[in-house]
This record gives C-alpha cells, sequence and structure tokens, in this order.
C-alpha cells in the first residue's frame, strides 16, 4: 500500500471541504471514563474529560464542552440501537478435575436463562486453572473444563452454533500465585453472553 | 465545485487507503436492527436482520429510517443511526491468547462506540476512523458523527 504523504494530504484537504465531523467522549457505563485521541494532518488531540468533544470542519479542529442534552439530540437513534451490555459469570471447580461445586451448578441455570432471551445471542466459554502440575498439562485441563461446560449447555438446549469454548490453562489466574499453589478461585470457567 | 471535489476525494480515498479483498473473517453479529438495514459484501447487497454475521470488509449501511447495533467478537459494541456507512476494515481476535487488533471506519452518520477486549489490553492495535482523522481508543466509550455526502 503507497500512501505518498502528498496525496494524503491532497486527500485530507479535498475532504475536509466536505465533511464536518464531531466526536464526544462519553462517560463509559461502569462510571470510569477513559480518553481518545484525534489524530489528524495537524498532529493530535486528547480527549479525557466526560463530554470533552471535538468539532472538525474545513481541517480546522475546535475542542469544547458538550452535555448530555447535546449528544441526545445528535445521537439519540445510534444510542438506542446499542446491543446489550456483554455479560460475564465465573462458574468453580472441586480440585484437580472436571466437577463444579455445588454453587455453581446452580448458577448454570440462571446462565441458560439469559442465553434464551438475548436476542441473537452468542456464549464463548473460557477454561483456566491453577498453577498446580505444568503449564501443558494445565492448557489441557482448562479446556476440558471449557468444553465440559459446553457440553452442559448444549445439552440444555443451547444451540451448538452460538458456542465457542477456549482453554487459556494457567496464565490469566484470577489470584495470581507461585507456582504449584492450589487456589480454588483460579480453577474456574468463564461465561461469556454477548 | 464542491462537489466535484468530493467525488474526486472518494475516487482517492478508495485508491489510497482502499485494502485489499481479504479472506473473509466474522468479526460480530447483527444484535439491534430497525428500519432499513443492509449489508454490502462482495458486490452483493443483502438485509441486515438480527443474527446476520458481520464478516471483515463488510460495508453496514443504515437508510433514513434504519439503525442498526453490533456486538464484535471481543465484546465491542457499535451501533449506527439513520443514513450511516459504516466499514469493517479489520478484524481478527484469538480467544485463547487474547491478542487482536481492528479497525472500523465511518464515513457518514453517527456512531456510538463501547470498546471491548482489544482496546483494553492493546490500545494501540485498535483504531476508527473518519474521512479526515484517525481516532485512538484508549479504553472507552465514545460518539462519532460525520457530516456530509462522502459515500466511498
Amino acid at each position: 500500500m503507497n500512501k505518498s504523504p502528498l496525496s494524503l494530504a491532497l486527500l485530507a484537504l479535498l475532504l475536509g471541504a466536505c465533511a464536518s465531523e464531531r466526536v464526544v467522549l462519553l462517560p463509559a457505563a461502569d462510571g470510569s471514563t477513559g480518553a481518545v485521541v484525534v489524530r489528524d494532518q495537524q498532529g493530535e488531540l486528547r480527549l479525557d474529560q466526560p463530554y470533552a468533544a471535538l468539532k472538525r470542519s474545513l481541517a480546522a479542529n475546535r475542542p469544547y464542552q458538550s452535555s448530555p442534552a447535546e449528544v441526545t439530540e445528535r445521537f439519540a437513534q445510534a444510542l438506542a440501537a446499542q446491543p446489550p451490555r456483554p455479560s460475564a459469570y465465573v462458574l468453580y471447580f472441586e480440585a484437580g478435575g472436571n466437577v463444579l461445586t455445588q454453587e455453581s451448578q446452580a448458577a448454570l441455570a440462571s446462565i441458560r436463562k439469559e442465553i434464551a432471551e438475548r436476542p441473537a445471542s452468542e456464549v464463548m466459554v473460557i477454561g483456566h486453572t491453577d498453577r498446580v502440575g505444568n503449564a501443558e498439562l494445565n492448557d489441557s485441563l482448562s479446556l476440558t473444563r471449557a468444553e465440559g461446560i459446553r457440553d452442559l449447555l448444549i445439552e440444555s438446549g443451547v444451540a451448538v452454533d452460538k458456542l465457542e469454548a477456549v482453554g487459556r490453562g494457567e496464565r490469566d489466574p484470577l489470584v495470581p500465585t507461585a507456582d504449584d499453589v492450589d487456589e480454588p478461585k483460579n480453577r474456574r470457567v468463564e461465561i461469556n453472553v454477548r | 465545485m464542491i462537489k466535484a471535489h468530493c467525488m474526486v476525494a472518494g475516487l482517492l480515498a478508495t485508491s489510497i487507503l482502499g485494502f485489499p479483498a481479504q479472506a473473509a473473517e466474522q468479526a460480530g453479529m447483527i444484535k439491534v436492527s430497525k428500519g432499513a438495514v443492509s449489508i454490502e459484501r462482495e458486490g452483493q447487497r443483502m438485509a441486515a436482520g438480527v443474527g446476520t454475521p458481520v464478516m471483515v470488509a463488510d460495508r453496514l449501511r443504515t437508510g433514513a429510517d434504519g439503525s442498526v447495533g453490533l456486538t464484535l467478537r471481543d465484546n465491542t459494541l457499535l451501533s449506527a443511526g439513520p443514513n450511516s456507512l459504516l466499514v469493517v476494515d479489520k478484524f481478527a481476535y484469538d480467544n485463547a491468547t487474547q491478542d487482536g487488533r481492528m479497525a472500523v471506519g465511518i464515513r457518514k452518520g453517527t456512531l456510538s462506540v463501547a470498546s471491548g477486549k482489544i482496546a483494553k489490553r492493546t490500545p494501540e492495535s485498535v483504531d476508527f476512523h473518519t474521512p479526515t482523522s484517525i481516532l485512538g481508543v484508549r479504553g472507552t466509550e465514545f460518539v462519532i458523527e460525520v457530516e456530509g455526502d462522502g459515500d466511498e
């Protein structure tokens, strides 16, 4: 791909004559606010406060403070079409094997309900282990755990093509530990419903 | 005169920024669809109802009464209001390692974004682009509007 600086500059100039653009940073659903960095020919501008905004026209930038009212006025329909937030569940296992704790067996029922109720739901089942045993063995154990839960969901009527199972072994612990530590919180399967 | 500039710019955009065709990988799925919503894929146009998979390089278009919401495989939420055109230029995500990258373009209309797992883990491998700028994301939610008649 050959992007010469001259042709890109020309392109930005030509397009800048046609389009006006606006970017508004929103507070996240969890209450935090991240940041957006807007880059163009002139450089970059960082938005990192709630409702910090940028209006661009004729390739010029004008930072300003937007508001919930303006966001509603301009973006109500886009925001109304936002899909439901994905949800995450964690199920725990008895040591060393593929048997769920009693509490986690009970939690499966509400997960099945959510899968059935979401529009066009998709489910990712992610297996994890603690650090007892070697890494290769744990890769395989984590996948076995994930596939076990996947199979339970299939038996309960969830369509096969909605489900994906993956094993992350011991590389993504909930509670970081030294090697060979028996940590119940790390013997788990996450179920992500989106 | 401005119209002519826009057409030239559109052609330039296609020739300079155009991505080569790549093997279609599923990037996400339509979860919300209201009014006229269509996907253009390999020269074909199809209606994009709830449950339609969205592939890399798909162009997603809403009509005057349309809006659409999709969830990408890394849990990124995208939704567009009426008269919008979105393109999923790049998307790759490995469930086991959580490595991935994505590039999404908005050519016109309105887009809301709630960033997902790729942006959380490797923000530098996520970008959103408008006709004149590129947005880098640091784990966040934002909205973009592109006014004008750029269509390509």
